[in-house]
C-alpha cells in the first residue's frame, strides 16, 4: 500500500478528532484578553451617589470581584441571590458596575432585590464597559489587588462556577 | 395514535434500509443472484415507509396536532396552510426526515434508471446507500425523532420562526438537500467500483449524469439560499461566508472539481483514483455540512439547536461511513490503472487544472470554516475568519479559473498547440482588457477587483460565445441555423457562460452599490444614482399573524415615478419577534431597495437604509444558467443510447428467446 | 434596553424549540460624516468587525445595543484622527482578535493565510509531475473521441431521417 494514498484518510482522522474536539463546548463564549493584564482605568461616579467618584486606584491594594449588571438584564436576577450570598460570606468584597442603565431603575432594583454591593459604580454610557470588553451582562470579573485581573466569567454566576473559575486563584495570597 | 404510525413507519424503513445494506452487498461478494435482486425491493419498501413518515409528519401539521412536541413548536393556530407545510422542515427533526426521504427518492431513482448495469455492480450502489439511509434513520430515531407527543396536548403552538416564513424557504432546503444528498450516488458508485475490485471508467460513465443533477439542484439550492437571505434579512447582502453557507458551498466546489474530472475519466480514463477520491469528498463534505449545521460546533447565523449528543452521533457516521470508504480506497487504489497518454498542454490538463483550483478552493473554505476550532484546540485564543479572508483567497484562487476556463472547449483532447491557443485568443483577450479598463477610466474609483472581475466577466462569455459560433462553422448538421451540439456540450457551454453572468452581477454589486443610512421624514427625499426615493409617510397595517409599521416610499427617475416601495417592520403575535421586511422593485440591470428602521425622535424622522444594487440579479442569473447547464448535459442522449445499448446486450446475452429488453423505449439506433 | 446573556433555563427553552436564530433585525443607523470618503471608510471599517452580541453579523449590521455603541466609538476615534489600525488595536485589545473578521497575520494564523495556497502549490508541483510522466507514456491508437462521438451522432441522425422519409 502506497503511503500517499493513506494521506486522505490520514487527513479526515485528523478533521474527526478536531471536530470532536469542539463538541460540547459554547461557540460564542468569547474569552477575553484582559486577563493577567493590568484592569482598564476607570474613574466613575457611584450609583448611590453622584458626586462621589470610584477609581481603579482606589481600589488597589483590595482582590474584589467586580460583577457587570443592569436592572434591564434578566439573566442578572437570576445570580443575585448567589452574588448576595457572596458578599455576605466577607472574604471577597464585591463591587457592582452598572451598566447602561438609568440610575432610578437601577436604585429601584436594588431596593427591591437587595443591595449587596460594596459599591456601584454608575456607567451609563457604556464606555467602561467597553474598555473592559463587556458584550453582555452580567459578567464577572476577579481583580487581585496589584490591579491585575485574575478571571473573568459571562453569564449569570453560580457556586459550581465560581468554584471551577475563581475558587483556584483565590489560594495564592494577594500581593500587597 | 396517527403519530405513532409514522413512527412505527420509521421503525419499519429502519429494517427494510438494513436489508437493503447487508444482502445484496453480500450477495454480490459471494455471487448469489437471489441475494443481489433483493437490493431494488428493499430500497422501493424502505421508500413506501419513509414517504408514509413524512406524510404522517405534513398530517400532524396541517391538522394542527399540537400534541406532538414537534409541531407544537414549529406551528400554531395562526399559521397559513403553506407555511404549515414547509413547517414539517422548519426545524432540526423534520429536515432530517426530509433528509432521509430525499434519500430513498435518489435511491428509487437509481432502482429504477440501472437496468443497464451489471446486477453485482447495482446491487452494490444500492447497498451503499441503503447504509446511509440507516445511519440517518438512526440518527432520527435515537436522537431526533419528530414524532414524540407531549400530554396532554398543548392549545396552541409556539409558531415557526417568522424568518422562514417565507415562499423561499419553503422550496430552498429541499431544493439544497436534494442537492446534498445527490453525491451520495456518486459516492455509492464509487464505493461499488472500490468494493468490486475492478476500476475502470465504466462507473464513472454511468454516474456523470446523476453528479450532474446532483450538483445542479446543489446550484439552485445555495441560490435560492442567497436570494432569500437578500431580501427577507434586510441587509442588502447576498452571501456573508457564514459557517452554513460554507458548509453547502464546500460540496459545490467539491462537485465541480468532480464533474470536470469525470469527464476526464470517462473520456480518456484518466485520473480514475483521482475521480474516485473527489466522490467520496463531495459526499463527505455534505456529511460534514449537516454535521458543522446542526452540532454546534461553530456559531452561525441560523445553525440547528446545538446537542452534543447530535453532534457525537454524525461525527460516529461520518467516521464510520467516510473512514471507511478512504480506507477501502487506500487499499484498492493501487490497483487502478494509470489510463491514456496525453501531453501536457490538452484538454485533460485543463480540466485538471480546473480540478487544481475548484479542489485547493474547498480546502480553503473548509480551513477557513474551521480555522476558529483550530485555533481553540491549540490554545492560540479565539479569533474570527469572515467575509475579508474569504474574499480574498477566493479571488486569487478563481482567477486562474476564470482566465484558463474559456480555453477549455478549445483544447483538444491528448494534444494540442499552445501557441495556436493564444493566438486564437487574443482579440477577444484585447477586448475584454478594455471592457475592465474602460469603466474605470469612465467611473475613476473602480478598485482592481472591479477591474480584473469586469474584464474576467466579459473574458467568459465573450470566449464561449466564440466558441459557439466557431463550432457553427464547422458543424456540418444545424438544428435552427445552430450547430448540432450533443446536449452535453450544450450544458456546458450554458453552465460557462453562467459563470461570466454571475461574475458581472458580483463585480457590480460588490464595487458599484450603492448602501446609505439616512434619517428621513415623511416628504422628504433621497437621490441614488439618479433614482429619487421619497418617503411618504409610515402606515400601520395588519398581516395574518402579525402587525407591521410599512412605510411608504416612491421612487422616481427624471421625474417620472417608477416604482412605489413598502418596506415593513413586523411584530409577530405569538412569538413577539421583530422582523425587517425589506421592500424591493428588482430589474435586470439594478434593484432598489430600500429598509424600514426606527422612528429617530418626536418629529416624525425614520431611520431608513436605501440600497442601489446594480446587476444584483445577474448572480442568481448565472446561478440558474449554471443549472439549467448541469440538467442539460445530464439529459445527454449517449447515455440513454448506451444505456439501451447495454440493456440490449444483456438481454441478448441472456436471453434464450426472451424478448429484447422489455420496455427498452430508448431512442436506439435501427 | 440592552441585550443579556439569556438566563440557562430560558436558553435552554428556545433550544428545544429548534432553530435559534439570532434577531435579525437590522440597525439602521444614520450619523453625521465630514465627508463621502469618512462615510466610505467608516462603512469598510465597521463591515469587517463583528458584533460580539450578535454574532454572526457584523457591526454595520448589528440591532444590538452594544453594535451602536462601538459603531460611535469608532466614529469618535476617525474624527480624532485614528487610523484603521489604531481603531482595530483598540477593539482587539478590549474584545480579542474575535471582534476582526479579518484574523491578522501572525505565527498561530499563518496555517489561515498560507496553508491553502500552500496546499495548491503542493498539488500543482504533483499534477506536474504526474503530467511529465504521462507525457512519456506509449501513445495509444485512438481516435479523437470527440470527433468519433459527432460521427456516430451524425449517423444516427442520418439513420432517423431515412426512417421518416420510408
Amino acid at each position: 500500500m502506497k503511503l500517499t494514498l493513506l494521506l486522505p484518510l490520514l487527513a479526515f482522522v485528523a478533521l474527526g478528532v478536531l471536530l470532536k474536539s469542539g463538541i460540547g463546548k459554547d461557540p460564542t463564549l468569547v474569552p477575553s484578553p484582559l486577563i493577567a493584564k493590568p484592569a482598564p482605568a476607570f474613574d466613575l461616579p457611584l450609583l448611590a451617589d453622584q458626586e462621589q467618584r470610584l477609581t481603579r486606584d482606589d481600589l488597589l491594594g483590595t482582590r474584589y470581584l467586580l460583577n457587570v449588571w443592569g436592572s434591564w438584564c434578566p439573566a442578572c436576577q437570576v445570580e443575585h441571590p448567589y452574588i448576595t450570598e457572596l458578599a455576605e460570606g466577607g472574604e471577597l468584597p464585591v463591587y457592582g458596575l452598572n451598566w447602561k442603565d438609568e440610575a432610578g431603575e437601577a436604585k429601584r432594583w436594588l431596593d427591591y432585590f437587595g443591595n449587596p454591593y460594596r459599591a456601584n459604580l454608575y456607567d451609563p454610557s457604556g464606555r467602561t464597559g467597553i474598555d473592559f470588553g463587556v458584550y453582555g451582562a452580567p459578567e464577572t470579573f476577579l481583580i487581585d489587588a496589584d490591579g491585575t485581573v485574575l478571571a473573568k466569567h459571562v453569564g449569570p454566576l453560580d457556586a459550581q462556577i465560581f468554584a471551577e473559575t475563581f475558587a483556584p486563584l483565590l489560594t495564592a495570597e494577594p500581593e500587597s | 395514535m396517527i403519530p405513532e404510525l409514522g413512527q412505527f413507519a420509521l421503525i419499519l424503513a429502519l429494517a427494510m434500509a438494513v436489508i437493503q445494506g447487508t444482502l445484496p452487498i453480500f450477495g454480490a461478494q459471494m455471487g448469489k443472484t437471489t441475494w443481489m435482486n433483493v437490493a431494488r425491493p428493499a430500497a422501493f419498501g424502505q421508500a413506501t415507509f419513509v414517504t408514509i413518515a413524512l406524510a404522517v409528519l405534513t398530517y400532524a401539521f396541517v391538522t394542527q396536532d399540537f400534541s406532538v412536541v414537534y409541531v407544537a413548536q414549529n406551528s400554531n393556530l395562526l399559521l397559513p396552510i403553506p407555511y404549515r407545510v414547509s413547517a414539517v422542515w422548519g426545524a432540526h427533526e423534520g429536515s432530517l426526515l426530509l433528509w432521509v426521504w430525499i434519500l430513498a427518492v435518489w435511491t428509487v431513482a437509481v432502482a429504477l434508471f440501472s437496468r443497464s448495469q451489471p446486477d453485482g455492480f447495482i446491487a452494490r450502489v444500492i447497498g451503499v446507500m441503503g447504509w446511509i439511509s440507516v445511519g440517518f434513520l438512526l440518527f432520527t430515531l435515537l436522537t431526533s425523532n419528530p414524532f414524540l407527543r407531549h400530554v396532554p396536548a398543548l392549545p396552541d403552538g409556539n409558531d415557526l420562526n417568522p424568518l422562514l416564513q417565507d415562499p423561499g424557504l419553503i422550496i430552498h432546503p429541499p431544493m439544497l438537500y436534494t442537492g446534498y444528498v445527490g453525491f451520495s450516488v456518486a459516492f455509492a458508485f464509487a464505493i461499488a467500483a472500490l468494493l468490486e475490485g475492478r476500476v475502470d471508467s465504466r462507473w464513472v460513465r454511468w454516474s456523470r449524469p446523476w453528479t450532474n443533477v446532483a450538483w445542479a439542484f446543489l446550484t439552485i439550492g445555495i441560490a435560492l439560499g442567497s436570494w432569500w437571505a437578500y431580501y427577507e434579512l434586510g441587509w442588502g447582502g447576498w452571501w456573508f461566508w457564514d459557517p452554513v453557507e460554507n458548509a453547502s458551498f464546500m460540496p459545490w466546489l467539491a462537485g465541480t472539481a468532480l464533474i470536470h474530472s469525470q469527464a476526464v475519466t470517462d473520456k480518456r480514463g484518466a485520473f480514475k483514483s483521482w475521480t474516485i477520491l473527489l466522490a467520496i469528498s463531495a459526499f463527505s463534505l455534505s456529511l460534514l455540512g449537516t454535521f458543522l449545521v446542526r452540532s454546534g460546533v461553530l456559531t452561525s447565523v441560523h445553525a440547528f439547536a446545538s446537542d452534543p449528543e447530535r453532534g457525537m452521533f454524525i461525527l460516529g457516521f461520518l467516521f464510520v461511513l467516510c473512514g471507511g470508504a478512504l480506507l477501502l480506497y487506500a487499499i484498492r487504489a493501487p490497483g487502478i490503472a494509470t489510463g491514456g497518454q496525453f501531453s501536457t498542454v490538452s484538454r485533460e490538463t485543463a480540466l485538471l487544472t480546473n480540478n487544481l483550483f475548484m479542489a485547493g478552493s474547498a480546502a480553503m473554505v473548509l480551513v477557513g470554516t474551521l480555522y476558529p476550532l483550530i485555533a481553540e484546540a491549540a490554545g492560540w485564543g479565539k479569533i474570527s475568519v469572515g467575509p475579508p479572508y474569504f474574499g480574498l483567497m477566493f479571488f486569487i484562487l478563481m482567477a486562474p479559473i476564470i482566465l484558463l476556463m474559456p480555453y477549455g472547449p478549445f483544447t483538444r483532447w491528448r494534444s494540442d498547440n499552445a501557441g495556436r491557443l493564444v493566438r486564437d485568443s487574443l482579440p477577444l483577450l484585447a477586448v475584454s482588457v478594455v471592457a475592465g479598463v474602460a469603466p474605470w477610466i469612465v467611473w475613476q474609483d473602480l478598485s482592481i477587483r472591479g477591474v480584473l472581475g469586469l474584464a474576467g466577466g466579459i473574458w467568459v462569455m465573450a470566449m464561449t460565445i466564440k466558441y459557439l459560433l466557431h463550432v457553427n462553422r464547422s458543424a456540418k448538421s444545424r438544428w435552427l441555423g445552430m450547430p448540432r451540439l450533443s446536449r452535453a456540450a450544450l450544458g456546458m457551454l450554458l453552465a460557462h457562460l453562467g459563470v461570466g453572468v454571475f461574475l458581472i452581477g458580483v463585480t457590480m454589486v460588490e464595487t458599484r452599490g450603492i448602501e446609505k443610512d439616512v434619517a428621513m421624514k415623511p416628504g422628504e427625499s433621497f437621490e441614488a444614482n439618479g433614482y429619487d426615493f421619497q418617503f411618504l409617510g409610515v402606515n400601520r397595517v395588519d398581516g395574518p399573524n402579525y402587525q407591521a409599521d410599512q412605510g411608504v416610499f416612491s421612487v422616481s427617475r427624471g421625474g417620472d415615478v417608477i416604482a412605489e416601495l413598502r418596506p415593513e417592520k413586523r411584530g409577530y403575535s405569538r412569538g413577539g419577534q421583530i422582523m425587517t421586511e425589506a421592500a424591493i422593485d428588482p430589474g435586470l440591470t439594478r434593484d432598489l431597495y430600500v429598509s424600514l428602521g426606527e422612528p429617530l425622535d418626536e418629529t416624525g424622522s425614520w431611520a431608513v437604509r436605501v440600497y442601489f444594487k446594480p446587476f444584483i440579479r445577474w448572480i442568481w442569473l448565472g446561478a440558474l444558467m449554471m443549472m439549467a447547464g448541469g440538467m442539460l448535459a445530464a439529459s445527454d442522449q449517449r447515455y440513454f443510447r448506451e444505456a439501451a445499448a447495454a440493456r440490449k446486450a444483456r438481454a441478448a446475452a441472456q436471453g434464450d428467446g426472451e424478448p429484447a429488453a422489455q420496455g427498452d423505449e430508448a431512442p436506439a439506433a435501427a | 434596553m440592552p441585550e443579556s446573556r439569556l438566563s440557562t433555563p430560558l436558553r435552554a427553552v428556545l433550544l428545544a424549540a429548534g432553530l435559534l436564530l439570532s434577531s435579525q433585525v437590522l440597525a439602521i443607523d444614520p450619523q453625521d460624516f465630514e465627508s463621502p470618503a469618512q462615510e466610505a471608510r467608516y462603512w469598510a471599517l465597521i463591515e469587517e468587525l463583528r458584533c460580539l452580541v450578535c454574532q454572526n453579523q457584523n457591526l454595520a449590521d448589528s440591532d444590538a445595543t452594544l453594535a451602536k455603541d462601538l459603531r460611535d466609538q469608532v466614529l469618535e476615534m476617525m474624527v480624532a484622527g485614528q487610523s484603521n489600525e489604531q481603531i482595530k488595536s483598540f477593539l482587539a485589545d478590549r474584545y480579542g482578535d474575535f471582534v476582526l473578521y479579518r484574523p491578522p497575520v501572525k505565527p498561530a494564523t499563518w496555517g489561515l493565510w498560507f496553508g491553502p495556497l500552500v496546499l495548491v502549490l503542493i498539488g500543482g508541483i504533483a499534477l506536474t509531475f504526474n503530467l511529465r510522466r504521462r507525457r512519456a507514456l506509449p501513445a495509444q491508437v485512438l481516435a479523437d473521441p470527440d470527433q468519433e462521438e459527432l460521427d456516430r451522432e451524425l449517423a444516427q441522425l442520418e439513420a432517423e431521417r431515412e426512417g421518416k422519409e420510408q
